[in-house]
């Protein structure tokens, strides 16, 4: 057997929200995985196609983007165009072989410190049973 | 504006496969309106077939590069240095972009990166619809500005047909029935009687059935 | 007269017409066509030969409609604008006619969408309207559509279709005008099972003449089960079902649906005489070719009139 891999995972967080519930959870002394790399953003609705192709790019091994819930949106529907926006990218992943269930839009209020603990363990473990970013592991097969 | 969508990235994949290097060009005219191969989709796809080559194993060399108007014989001469590097051009442009670049560089393949679709406005934000066909002979004046060329599944210049139910067309509930719209418009316009003259049938020789056109200004070509 | 065809003779000796149809078979067996014709001899009139109806690909009309003028029936071609140009239909047009064939029916015909061949592409060079100026030009001027003089022009009699139930409503009747102004001798409506909407479109037929000027052959189609009803009053564009047609064809048992589909038909048949206007009547039993005499009887429309 590997050693257990652990994967490297890219987390967009609306600082409204989600980057406040990463602190919740935080001040809670809740634990979540330190796999997260946590990139705030002023809005979900903010992050590109090319901000999430990218990240697979570089070799992320899965992304997380973490969203307000419906109707709270600071920007009144950025949460909803990041949700088609993540739509659209999940086909493309699947088309070109990366597999779509890298990539995951989820949402939680400032409040909800737990949750996003729990989702965090949860996706990284997903992240986990997929195995690394095939991107790099042909990079590597290559060399 | 002309609308397009990228090809599958299968087919797009199979065409670059052979290469190392790559020229990606956009165009920053209609594909840019409707967002299938301006600057940003040119990168997400140089993004996106990276990717897919290095889980092939290969490196993939791609220089992006997006043309104010690939239509036009001035702007694709800017390629001629980045096409020397190029084993071959992969275009986002339109049908007449490919083209246009593929006539003036002869010893490098280009290839399509979308499929052009049709004339067509913007219904709303990521809608884009049909409106012309470019059949030569514009009948807009006499059908309260919509087109039953471009817009009834039969084309009939006299319709509309028993198909039309509640609004739309036979062919899907998605679809207006053209002539629907027309009649609505004329009776906006007070315009009714309109509908009673037949239209004749139409001479296609100045759409695409009279052979490929060309338009010549005798003003502005030396 | 304008032309030889037995529809024209008996509208002018005021009587009524009674016209069937006969869908010919996706293969080329002549016999399939012989068979279905037969069962309507003696029972109608003329015969409408569909043209790749429902965009399925089947034996040519103008073929099969020779096979019934060599039988000794009255075939009537019917042409769809969407399979052929204009010089294709003429073509088929002086064909046919140099076989005999003298009544025709000028259709724009279903999308290919609801076809075997939905990736073919839809020629409609012409629609239904200029097909009929086109049969007319050919016959009152005795020249091609393009111009040219024919020799030996073809005399079609002209029939088109009519859906007083599609929408817009209001645009039925000024539709109908538009044909009548094109050259249009006979009409063959959409089948009716809503009458209380038809007669309103008679309506405003007569109320602009065109009655006169038009012989309308009201559509009938029996129905065979509830299912049918119910399939035909959802899923068919332009069909205007009642929901008491539906009822009443679920209220019976499923074995006896046929029968009952049958007895309204004939009381169709029979309400739609009283209404000014109407010529005669176009009964289309889809795959039931066998019924039409026992509609044709009970409605008291037998004998059919002899014409040499």
């Amino acid at each position: 057997m590997m050693e257990q891999f652990e994967p490297m995972i890219v987390a967009f967080c609306c600082q409204y929200c989600a980057y406040t519930a990463a602190d919740t959870a935080g001040s809670e002394k809740l634990s979540y995985p330190p796999n997260l790399r946590i990139v705030r953003v002023p809005c979900t609705g903010k992050v590109d196609t090319m901000h999430l192709m990218r990240a697979f790019q570089k070799g992320a091994d899965g992304v997380w983007v973490v969203s307000c819930l419906e109707g709270d949106c600071h920007f009144k529907d950025g949460n909803v165009k990041a949700d088609h926006r993540v739509a659209h990218v999940r086909k493309l992943l699947k088309e070109i072989g990366v597999g779509e269930d890298r990539l995951e839009i989820v949402s939680f209020s400032a409040g909800m410190g737990d949750r996003f603990a729990q989702s965090a363990t949860d996706f990284t473990e997903r992240i986990r049973q997929l195995g690394p970013n095939p991107v790099q592991g042909g990079s590597q097969a290559a060399a | 504006m002309i609308t397009a969508e990228r090809k599958p990235m299968d087919e797009l994949i199979a065409c670059v496969e052979p290469y190392k290097k790559i020229l990606l060009v956009g165009c920053n005219e209609c594909v840019t309106v409707c967002a299938a191969g301006g600057r940003k989709e040119v990168a997400i796809l140089a993004s996106a077939l990276q990717m897919a080559m290095k889980m092939k194993g290969k490196d993939l060399q791609v220089k992006e590069l997006t043309l104010e108007r690939q239509c036009d014989p001035e702007y694709v001469e800017e390629l001629a240095q980045e096409i020397k590097d190029a084993d071959a051009v992969l275009s986002m442009a339109c049908g007449c972009g490919v083209q246009e670049v593929a006539m003036r560089y002869r010893n490098t393949p280009v290839f399509p990166a979308v499929n052009t679709g049709f004339m067509g406005a913007s219904e709303r934000q990521g809608v884009w619809a049909e409106r012309c066909q470019g059949c030569g002979d514009c009948v807009l004046g006499i059908t309260g500005g919509i087109c039953p060329v471009a817009r009834c599944s039969k084309r009939l210049l006299n319709g509309p047909c028993g198909g039309s139910t509640k609004g739309k067309c036979e062919i899907s509930p998605d679809v207006d029935c053209a002539w629907q719209l027309i009649w609505d418009r004329l009776v906006a316009l007070g315009m009714q009687d309109r509908y009673e003259e037949i239209m004749e049938a139409k001479d296609w020789r100045t759409s695409r059935d009279g052979g490929p056109r060309k338009i010549v200004r005798e003003d502005m070509s030396a | 007269m304008k032309t030889d065809s037995v529809i024209e003779k008996i509208l002018e000796s005021g009587q009524m017409v009674v016209t069937s149809e006969c869908g010919p078979p996706r293969g080329s067996d002549p016999k399939k066509v012989e068979e279905k014709a037969e069962l309507l001899r003696g029972s109608v009139d003329a015969i409408n030969v569909t043209d790749n109806q429902t965009a399925v690909v089947r034996m040519s009309s103008w073929a099969a409609c020779i096979m019934l003028k060599q039988m000794g029936l009255n075939p009537i071609l019917q042409m769809v604008t969407r399979d052929r140009n204009r010089l294709a239909m003429q073509s088929d047009i002086l064909g046919a006619y140099a076989h005999g064939v003298n009544s025709m029916l000028c259709l724009s015909g279903d999308h290919p969408r609801f076809g075997d061949h939905p990736m073919a592409c839809n020629v409609y060079d012409l629609d239904s309207m200029q097909l009929i100026q086109t049969v007319y030009k050919m016959r009152e001027e005795g020249k091609f559509q393009g111009g040219e003089d024919i020799q030996v022009p073809p005399k079609m009699f002209i029939g088109a279709a009519a859906n007083p139930f599609a929408d817009p409503f209001e645009l039925r009747v000024a539709r109908l005008a538009k044909k009548v102004k094109a050259g249009v001798d006979f009409i063959q409506t959409q089948c009716i099972y809503n009458i209380d909407k038809f007669e309103r479109w008679m309506e405003g037929v007569r109320e602009r003449g065109l009655h006169e000027k038009v012989a309308i052959l009201a559509g009938v189609t029996p129905m065979k089960s509830a299912g049918m009803a119910k399939y035909m009053k959802n899923k068919v564009p332009g069909m205007d079902v009642p929901d008491d047609v539906v009822k009443r064809l679920t209220g019976v048992a499923k074995g006896d649906q046929a029968k009952e589909g049958i007895k309204m038909c004939i009381e169709t048949i029979q309400r739609l005489k009283e209404i000014k206007g109407v010529r005669g009547f176009h009964i289309m039993a889809i795959e039931w070719e066998q019924k039409v005499p026992e509609i044709v009887e009970a409605a008291g429309l037998l004998p059919r009139p002899k014409i040499d």
